[in-house]
């Protein structure tokens, strides 16, 4: 059973491995130089583990933010605008609120949850009451968020003398989050990403609302004949993502940035969808997963640096392999179902 | 011209679909296909029109092998079927449907020139430019057969062609069949309306369970196709009854929302009563017990259980008041497939607490497990299970307190064993005061079980009989929509 599953995960790991490399030939890169460029560049350096950790918070908090919408049947596109709205709610506060550490900091993250809870809800309403696909009323909020954060960057919030889209003015320190040691990624960061995904772990394998969210996601009519008020846990599955979600977002624009960017939300919303993918939309290799992701999206920035190759290509790397997983875990069901069916004929 | 099909084979997971079938058509006769619903007869149309791809079997049309499972094959042989709903493009008009799917280079004007031709040899009257969704159900048949003809069919296939349309258009539709009998085609009417295949077949063939049962000359008196449509049916000794207990559902003058065309009923069912819904699938007895269950508001009427008004009240209310419902579909409408049954046991448990106790439950899910008969184990999941274990997981899942269980098809696909399980249990909650309303095909069931039985024909109630009073060949009769004579 083990070396069976150990393949089964190893197989699209290798694939996704060997074409990365046809890829990385095909551009003319020495490929192994590329790959190893990519983890110096994000593990070398006590810079490169700050930024590669601050990448991997918004990152995981959104991918444990989608185990809860998937649990539920749902495609969170949304979420860009979530970790977006986090992000202008904690700016708002760290620009608003004159206090010390011990209280804007607080003060912000909560804001952040309270952003990206209610732009997720939003996209629950539209769906439950507007017939909204979240599909679609998701990828309109989040053109709205971006509209809004570059709005912001560029007008009312915009930098003492001049307007420019590299942000708004940093935070006053009191609104940065505290830096562990020698690494300037933060443990406040760390921490509450972590407890996220114990906590997304917990709700979804050991309480009855996990597994209402479960029912509804996989038979919503089957549970609404049983008495689930489906409605009302779609309408959760939204909030508490677009909460861990914009709780990212926070995290990521006052540990990072100190600052609120147009590209605050960094695309680590939509490349959570690929963690959950990869993940078998469980919590429990979220962690590691994320992890992964991180270091390539910030190792890659080397290629660039280094090889004058597109940084983009990190993604692509990305992208293939979790495209190889989903076809290597579509082959398996195909199979399974094969035998079954042959089972069945056969007796 | 014949058509043959040879030793027919599908399967549809457990069900055996058509089990092996062998059909001769012959041309210049109207060819009646007769079943209950679930006999087996879309199935072998659908093999038959390249649809769907048989397990085993082929078809001769002229002594020539027809390629199977391509309907674009079928066409070209000369098969064309027209589906129950007529497959057309309800956004394009007229000419767009009608030219659609050819396969060749026509033009327009052409087209148009070819559907004026052809429809007008058979009196039907169209407006190229209309879109198809101003036009009726029968004109859109029309449209099809129009269509099917210009593709050269040689063979027509009608699969319950006379659901949803008016009497006049179901004339002209029979006159245009006949007039293409006489042209030597092959006609294939499929019905499960005795009437109509009286009145229109020259020969029909009897379905049942996936198998010919039968075949007969018409005209031929209608209690053999009766008996060959539901098989002899051995009335049963009556069921002693207690006394009915207090009035648990009352409906008065109640519509169904899904059809408003049908009468209004009346009924009241005391606890402890059992009443069974006769009638063939698409009859009107799943609007009705959707409408008790409180799935569907009822256009019209009132509608009380155990006193209350639930006139319009929601599904949730109806659970409070202590219905139940179980639909055919166990997977669809029931269980769960990708969740165990552990935790079907936790969802329906009704607990107020956050935290699940995984270690407590398992132990309590192996127990009702045993209580309730059930092949599997706790963390098997509801897919894995067998039909007759889906059912019996339903039953489980029943709450302790159910004042009316309303199903469909309770014990469809079981075996004997588990079907009397399933009824036992049924019964054991009658008599402790559960009212229960089923609708079944099955007739032995249905005259076992039920203290009355209503029979639905078109959508609305046929006859109320109590079941010590019937017979199953009057069941029969009621069911085709004929009084027995």
């Amino acid at each position: 059973m083990i070396p069976r599953r150990l393949l089964s995960g190893a197989l699209p790991v290798a694939t996704a491995f060997a074409v990365g490399l046809l890829l990385l030939l095909s551009v003319d890169a020495p490929p192994f130089e590329a790959i190893q460029l990519i983890f110096k560049g994000a593990l070398g350096s006590l810079g490169g583990v700050s930024s590669t950790l601050m990448a991997w918070v918004p990152l995981v908090l959104a991918a444990a933010g989608l185990v809860v919408t998937f649990a539920a049947g749902l495609w969170n596109i949304g979420i860009e605008g979530q970790i977006v709205m986090g992000a202008i709610a904690g700016a708002f506060v760290a620009r608003t609120v004159e206090a010390p550490s011990g209280v804007v900091l607080p003060l912000l993250l909560l804001a952040g949850i309270a952003g990206g809870l209610l732009w997720g809800l939003l996209v629950g309403v539209l769906r439950v009451y507007g017939r909204v696909n979240e599909i679609f009323g998701g990828l309109g909020l989040d053109f709205v968020a971006t509209g809004l954060v570059v709005y912001l960057v560029i007008g009312p919030w915009k930098r003492a003398g001049s307007a420019s889209t590299s942000g708004t003015d940093l935070f006053p320190r009191e609104a940065w989050l505290p830096v562990t040691g020698k690494l300037t990624a933060s443990w406040l960061a760390l921490v509450v990403a972590a407890a996220a995904v114990v906590a997304v772990y917990f709700l979804m394998r050991g309480t009855y609302f996990g597994l209402r969210l479960r029912a509804v996601g996989a038979n919503s009519r089957s549970a609404f004949l049983m008495g689930i008020s489906t409605n009302r846990h779609l309408l959760a599955a939204f909030s508490i993502c677009g909460a861990l979600a914009g709780l990212g977002g926070a995290l990521h624009a006052s540990g990072f940035h100190h600052k609120l960017v147009p590209s605050v939300s960094g695309g680590y919303g939509f490349l959570g969808i690929l963690v959950v993918l990869l993940a078998g939309f469980g919590a429990r290799w979220i962690a590691p997963i994320a992890f992964f992701f991180a270091v390539i999206s910030v190792g890659s920035t080397q290629l660039q640096l280094r090889l004058q190759l597109d940084s983009a290509l990190g993604g692509v790397l990305q992208g293939v392999l979790v495209l190889f997983t989903l076809l290597a875990g579509g082959w398996q069901l195909r199979r399974a179902y094969r035998s079954r069916r042959g089972l069945k004929e056969g007796g | 011209m014949s058509l043959e099909l040879r030793g027919i084979h599908k399967r549809y997971g457990a069900v055996h679909a058509n089990d092996g079938v062998d059909l001769r058509l012959e041309a210049g006769a109207i060819h009646g296909v007769l079943g209950e619903n679930g006999a087996g007869k879309s199935t072998l149309m659908k093999v038959l029109s390249g649809f769907i791809v048989p397990d085993a079997g082929e078809v001769v049309l002229d002594g020539k092998p027809v390629p199977l499972g391509s309907t674009r094959a079928a066409i070209r042989a000369g098969i064309g079927m027209l589906h129950q709903d007529p497959l057309v493009f309800l956004p394009f008009t007229v000419l767009d449907n009608f030219l659609l799917g050819c396969g060749r280079r026509v033009s327009r004007a052409t087209g148009a020139r070819e559907l004026e031709r052809i429809s007008t040899e058979f009196g039907f009257h169209f407006d190229p430019g209309a879109p198809v969704r101003s036009l009726t159900v029968g004109e859109r048949q029309q449209l099809e057969i129009t269509r099917l003809l210009w593709l050269g069919a040689r063979v027509l296939i009608l699969d319950e062609p006379t659901t949803g349309i008016s009497a006049v258009q179901q004339e002209r539709l029979f006159a245009t069949l006949r007039a293409l009998a006489d042209k030597g085609m092959i006609v294939a009417f499929v019905s499960h309306k005795l009437e109509e295949v009286e009145a229109l077949c020259t020969r029909v063939s009897v379905m049942r369970r996936g198998q010919v049962v039968g075949e007969a000359a018409l005209p031929c008196p209608t209690d053999r196709l009766v008996e060959m449509m539901f098989g002899r049916v051995l009335t049963p000794p009556p069921r002693e009854t207690a006394a009915p207990g207090d009035p648990v559902l009352e409906l008065a003058e109640l519509r169904t929302a899904e059809r408003a065309s049908g009468a209004a009923i009346t009924l009241t069912v005391r606890a402890g009563e059992v009443i069974g819904l006769a009638g063939l699938e698409g009859s009107g007895q799943r609007p009705f017990l959707r409408t008790c269950a409180g799935l569907a508001r009822p256009s019209a009427g009132r509608l009380r259980v155990g006193g209350r008004d639930l006139s319009a009240a929601r599904y949730r209310d109806f659970l409070a008041a202590g219905v139940h419902f179980l639909p055919a579909g166990r997977l669809e409408e029931g269980l769960i497939g990708g969740l165990s049954i552990t935790e079907h046991f936790l969802l329906t448990g009704g607990s107020r607490r956050f935290r699940i106790d995984w270690a407590a439950a398992e132990t309590e899910a192996g127990a009702r497990i045993a209580d309730n008969l059930i092949v599997g184990r706790p963390g098997s999941t509801a897919g894995e299970l067998s039909g007759g274990n889906q059912q019996r997981l339903l039953l489980a899942l029943m709450p302790p307190e159910v004042r009316l269980l309303l199903m469909e098809h309770p014990t469809r696909g079981l075996d004997l064993e588990s079907a009397d399980w399933v009824w036992r249990r049924l019964l054991e909650r009658g008599r402790q005061g559960t009212a229960v309303v089923f609708a079944s095909a099955d007739l032995d069931e249905l005259l076992r079980y039920s203290d009355r039985i209503l029979v639905f024909f078109a959508g609305r109630v046929l006859r109320e009989v109590a079941a010590g009073e019937t017979s199953g060949e009057e069941l029969g009769y009621l069911i085709g929509g004929k009084e027995m004579p």
